[in-house]
């Protein structure tokens, strides 16, 4: 049998092919939207037609067991026609309204709740953790679910001031948009990097190394005749970039590894202006499998941003609006000197908004 | 292979309670797959030890192609034999994350012949993942999914997979195609994205209004954000219907407007557009009375990236306005551009923003060859550090 070429360089499919018959005709022409019940969104065409779309949570690492059994719901639903969306939610694209209700049935028959719309808390957008990253000071997807288990009740229902999104990242690489989101708790590593000198100068290319630290905190050095490194420890801030370039330099501590707490950033331009997330809680241990402390730690700053803000304020504008000191006080927080930034912060004088005069 | 599944009491207590749990998903894989066991057994065991058993992986890939795939290793080889190399894979996902039952079903099956049948939908950046791969599946994977239409994404210092909102295909606020946007973008850069050869990362997201759904200010090198340049449509009509069915026109809308630049009489809303900054608020509240203006287009946005290594930035305005036309040439010429310079100029493991920070906004701007604006600027310098060029010496001597 001929081996077929092998090809490179084609990209992902085009689009186009796994877009339903309604959504080709009126591509680019829907008038209006909306939201008649948690999860579940109309989008009116100018040409009359609508389209249902109901939209489950996920917990984003899905078996294909899962996928397939997703791909049989749209067989069923809706003549096959699905999609994620940005914050790990599969939503099925219906046209025929009957079909939302007995799509429900199935999806809470499975395990996934219908909702993520509107005022509610959405899908945290979240990382590896230790189901698959090396540099995670703690896991992800279990603080995840440990998190939304409590917070549940806002994703089936549209009960806050305005739409919250929580992020969540293992470690200050911040794969995902943890630094601008309502909520967001990152893993941090505390201690400077331990350096396995034996094996370094196999591992890793030195010069990189070095270069990799942002502080300047590695300088080259010889151990026992060979070459490695030394790491000035008061100058480490424990961002474990040095860890990605050269897995000779191990950062992750189980003993000192854990979990920050950071809120009232946004990216959508409505309003505010793009606010970056600020810290309010420096640090809470690991506390595996369930987190206790985290989540008390989230869903307090929930409860008190829902008793308190204002209809459309997200929680960078109500903070705002009340100022730091309340914010502190109304969540009971302690405020300490780690809150205080001593690192760089130039450029803050670009315009860093879409919100121009045309 | 491991053949009895190991006890996971600590994995089990994120079983309970209503959301959906990953652990039941690494399950369902594990009863046929004996990579997903494995991985079972070792998150166990990180949640007993509180700490990473992967080790970051040396250089793994496929033919041909510098970026794609994360190198994995399990650091408990002899006790987790089958997820001993357990490589990712990022897999290019179709513009706006649209599938059909059947595509899905394809990239199950490959996704069965090859790895774990793990899967993240989607990853950060917004590839389809597939979790844990041998090393010498890496190949007859690839060459699978090629033969289905699909190829990898970027990682490394190299174009990374872009990414594009809903768009045209449902949102009524989408002021330009963000879809094919993307796809066009993606397929123009495909040597930028498998090989690669910048000083760092760099990402391109596609948002079709200021509401960004996909972070694309926060999280792109370069951000496309749709916007409008005339008058907000408005249906007087629709706008009553609100105030009556409970809409306080005047708090809700007019009172949270950033510019105050609308007024509400109780029977006619108007809007002073000369002076509107497209926020959507006004049109995120009442959906069916307003709407984008027609003559649309985007605003581009460089630089924007979280902290590692110098700090987390958001995007500047490089471009107020910008009709988004295929083939897109602007939007490749300005991204060209960008890349020769920081190409050329940029440390290792410098993002874009960070290069600009470095040399200077205006400096940066003079070498790609675009006029600074006051839309650049939130203000004008306040420092009196100016370092003037030869001009001034040329002048004297005149
Ligand atoms: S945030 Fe850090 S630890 Fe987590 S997946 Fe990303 S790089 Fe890995
Ligand atoms: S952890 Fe970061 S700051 Fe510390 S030595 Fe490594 S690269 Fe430098
Ligand atoms: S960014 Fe704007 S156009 Fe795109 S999906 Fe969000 S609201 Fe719609
Ligand atoms: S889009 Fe924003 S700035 Fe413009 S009128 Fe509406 S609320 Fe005001």
């Amino acid at each position: 049998m001929a081996v077929a070429e092998r090809k490179t360089d084609i990209g992902p499919p085009d689009f186009h092919q796994f877009l339903a018959p309604i959504i080709k005709k009126n591509y680019g022409k829907w008038a209006y939207h909306e939201i008649p019940e948690p999860g579940v969104m109309v989008h009116v065409a100018e040409s009359g037609d609508k389209l249902y779309t109901v939209r489950a949570g996920t917990p984003r690492l899905l078996s294909i067991v899962t996928i397939r059994a997703f791909a049989d719901l749209a067989d069923t639903y809706c003549d096959g026609y699905l999609r994620w969306t940005s914050r790990h939610n599969v939503e099925f694209l219906l046209t025929k309204k009957e079909n939302i209700e007995p799509l429900k049935a199935d999806l809470h028959k499975m395990g996934f709740p219908v909702g993520g719309t509107g005022n509610s808390i959405s899908s945290i957008v979240h990382t590896q953790g230790w189901v698959h990253c090396h540099s995670s000071a703690t896991d992800a997807s279990g603080v995840v679910k440990s998190i939304m288990d409590e917070l549940y009740p806002h994703f089936v229902n549209m009960d806050l001031p305005a739409k919250l999104r929580i992020a969540f990242a293992c470690c200050l690489n911040m794969c995902g948009a943890v630094h601008c989101s309502d909520i967001s708790v990152l893993g941090l590593h505390r201690k400077p990097p331990r350096i396995d000198h034996e094996n370094l100068p196999k591992l890793c290319e030195i010069p990189t190394l070095v270069s990799s630290c942002p502080t300047g905190a590695i300088r080259p050095a010889t151990w026992e005749g060979d070459p490695s490194v030394e790491v000035d420890e008061s100058q480490c801030m424990f961002c474990g970039n040095c860890y990605t370039v050269c897995p000779a330099m191990q950062i992750n501590n189980a003993e000192t590894d854990g979990i920050s707490i950071w809120v009232g950033g946004k990216v959508s331009n409505a309003r505010h202006t793009p606010m970056f997330s600020k810290l309010v809680i420096p640090f809470i241990p690991n506390n595996p499998p369930r987190w206790p402390e985290v989540v008390e730690a989230v869903v307090n700053i929930v409860n008190v941003y829902a008793k308190h803000a204002r209809k459309h304020e997200r929680v960078g504008e109500w903070i705002e609006r009340i100022g730091w000191p309340q914010f502190f006080k109304l969540t009971g927080i302690p405020f300490t000197k780690y809150h205080i930034d001593d690192f760089k912060h130039a450029g803050e004088t670009y315009m860093r908004t879409t919100q121009l005069r045309h | 292979m491991s053949e009895k599944k190991r006890a996971t009491p600590l994995l089990d207590e994120l079983k309970k309670g209503p959301w959906p749990s990953f652990v039941r998903e690494i399950e369902k894989s594990a009863e046929t797959n004996a990579m997903a066991r494995d991985t079972l057994g070792q998150v166990e065991r990180s949640y007993e030890d509180k700490i990473s058993h992967w080790k970051h992986g040396g250089l793994v890939g496929v033919m041909g192609y510098g970026g794609g795939i994360i190198g994995r290793y399990s650091d408990l080889p002899e006790e987790y034999p089958e997820v001993a190399a357990f490589h990712t894979y990022r897999v290019n996902q179709p513009s706006g994350w649209f599938y059909t039952s059947d595509i899905l079903r394809t990239l199950c099956d490959i996704w069965e012949r090859h790895g774990s049948g793990l899967t993240n939908m989607h990853g950060s950046t917004g590839d389809i993942i597939f979790l844990g791969s041998k090393t010498e599946e890496l190949e007859p994977c690839f060459r699978d999914l090629t033969e289905h239409g699909f190829d990898l994404g970027g990682s490394g210092s190299d174009v990374r997979t872009p990414s594009a909102c809903v768009g045209p295909a449902r949102c009524e606020w989408a002021c330009y195609d963000t879809l094919d946007a993307c796809n066009d973008i993606t397929h123009t850069y495909q040597d930028e994205l498998h090989r690669p050869a910048f000083p760092y990362k760099f990402k391109f997201k596609f948002s079709g209004c200021p509401n960004d759904c996909v972070a694309s200010i926060a999280r792109s090198d370069m951000s496309v954000i749709g916007v409008w340049k005339d008058n907000i449509q408005i249906d007087q009509e629709k706008v009553r219907e609100y105030a009556a069915n409970g809409t306080d026109i005047e708090h809700e809308v007019c009172q949270m407007c950033p510019t105050q630049c609308m007024a509400w009489d109780g029977t006619k809303l108007t809007i002073d557009n000369a002076n509107c900054v497209k926020c959507m608020h006004c049109i995120n509240v009442m959906p069916k009375a307003l709407r984008p203006g027609k003559e649309r287009g985007a605003t581009i946005l460089i630089g924007a990236k979280a902290p590692i290594i110098g700090g987390a930035l958001l995007a500047t305005v490089f471009v107020p306005f910008l009709e988004m036309k295929p083939p897109y040439d602007d939007i490749k010429e300005l991204a060209e551009a960008i890349w020769d310079f920081w190409g050329e100029y940029g440390k290792n493991r410098e993002r874009v923003g960070e290069f600009i920070q470095r040399v200077g906004l205006g400096n940066f701007l003079e070498e790609i060859g675009l006029d600074p604006i006051p839309e650049m600027v939130a203000h004008p310098r306040t420092n009196p550090y100016i370092f003037f060029e030869d001009e001034l010496e040329e002048e004297e001597d005149a």
